[in-house]
């Protein structure tokens, strides 16, 4: 029996559990609000989100890859792509569409045209450095390295910070084939 | 100049229109996030009574925005001066908007004039946890018990908010009781309140 096609965001969507997205603002709200008290520093706090994103992102992909039911993607277009319509729908109930590819292919940019994290959210004068959805950054940096692709995502726009829309850059930094935990002469 | 419909963008964030409040993100993401919140909390404390005071801390913020946000769009800023009122707002608006559904009970308790519980089967948030044994009762409903706390407080009904697990015969899994114990000013006012 041939295998089903990799299923569409919407699709896997609107069979996952889903919880109301004011919560979920909330509490990531209550989150940076933690660690600017324990961090003070604007530039820990985002690497701290960083690291949390990182955390997720190391559990998310088995989720991801478990529901989403693709094949392996041929090139790096194709995995910027299924992050955009298939992981941002399945998670956050939002799409973001890819812009901007480099030459090479392995640099392209990601505009979120709703982010549910920063419902409410405004920075006050004493955050202005901070990346406030820096979690996201983490996520996909923590994903893709677990499907063998060492990256860099930063933040290129951001509307807390007075820009007019949310734009991530991934840039792929290279493909790390997996290395088997056993040597072969043990 | 011509775009792709863009948002309209406002500078001040109390300018921007409030949301329905439909929006959905799904159970995984909140998981992921909440257990982000229980195990970096967990490197910052040295005992159970720290983590769950932080936790609860944190579901206070939460709590006190949610009265907020809730006050203006499902009461048309109505505000509950009685006791049953609010409790009533919190088991049943509170609980639907944020988990889906009304609490399972609202009880008041039998030994105190003060107490009264808030029962769920199964707490949303710990719906993936499971505590270590060496963690004793230690629930990670305390930043449910801080959303209670914030938005009771908010209203005007300070009161003391636990977390408790209670096992269930029959049921693997115990059930969670939230525990309100209100504070004095409260039960004098409402018995002035007649």
């Amino acid at each position: 029996m041939p295998t089903a096609g990799p299923r569409s965001g919407d699709a896997i969507f609107a069979n996952v559990e889903r919880v109301n997205a004011e919560l979920f603002t909330l509490t990531y709200g209550a989150i940076v609000r933690q660690l600017l008290t324990d961090l003070e520093e604007v530039e820990e706090v985002n690497k701290q989100l960083d690291q949390m994103g990182y955390n997720i992102g190391t559990r998310l992909i088995d989720e991801f890859l478990a529901k989403a039911n693709i094949s392996r993607c041929v090139d790096f277009k194709e995995t910027a792509e299924m992050i955009a319509k298939v992981g941002f729908k399945m998670f956050l109930g939002v799409t973001a569409s890819v812009t901007n590819w480099d030459i090479e292919g392995t640099c392209c940019n990601m505009v979120l045209e709703e982010n549910p994290l920063v419902d409410f959210v405004e920075l006050p004068d004493t955050c202005q450095g901070l990346y406030y959805c820096n979690v996201l950054c983490g996520v996909i940096r923590g994903a893709l390295e677990m499907v063998s692709m060492k990256t860099e995502v930063t933040w290129v726009r951001d509307v807390l910070r007075g820009d007019d829309s949310y734009e991530l850059q991934v840039k792929l930094l290279k493909q790390v084939p997996q290395e088997y935990p056993y040597k072969d002469d043990e | 100049m011509i775009g792709v419909g863009k948002a309209k963008q406002y500078s001040n964030v109390l300018d921007k229109p409030l949301s329905k409040g439909k929006q959905e993100v799904s159970l995984s993401a909140f998981s992921f996030l909440f257990s982000e919140l229980v195990q970096y909390n967990q490197t910052q404390v040295d005992n159970i009574a720290e983590l769950e005071r932080r936790l609860e801390d944190a579901g206070y913020s939460v709590g006190a925005r949610v009265l907020e946000l809730l006050c203006h769009r499902e009461k048309g800023n109505r505000r509950e001066t009685r006791l049953l009122g609010i409790l009533s707002f919190v088991h049943s608006t509170v609980w639907k908007v944020l988990f889906g559904k009304v609490a399972d009970s609202l009880e008041k308790g039998t030994e105190h004039e003060d107490e009264y519980m808030i029962s769920e089967k199964e707490l949303l948030v710990n719906r993936f946890i499971s505590i270590p044994k060496d963690m004793g009762t230690f629930n990670c409903g305390a930043f449910v018990a801080g959303i209670v706390r914030g938005v009771l407080d908010g209203a005007g009904f300070p009161a003391v908010v636990t977390a408790h697990f209670v096992p269930v015969e029959g049921q693997q899994r115990p059930r969670t009781t939230i525990l309100i114990k209100f504070a004095e000013e409260v039960l004098r006012r409402e018995a002035r309140l007649g």
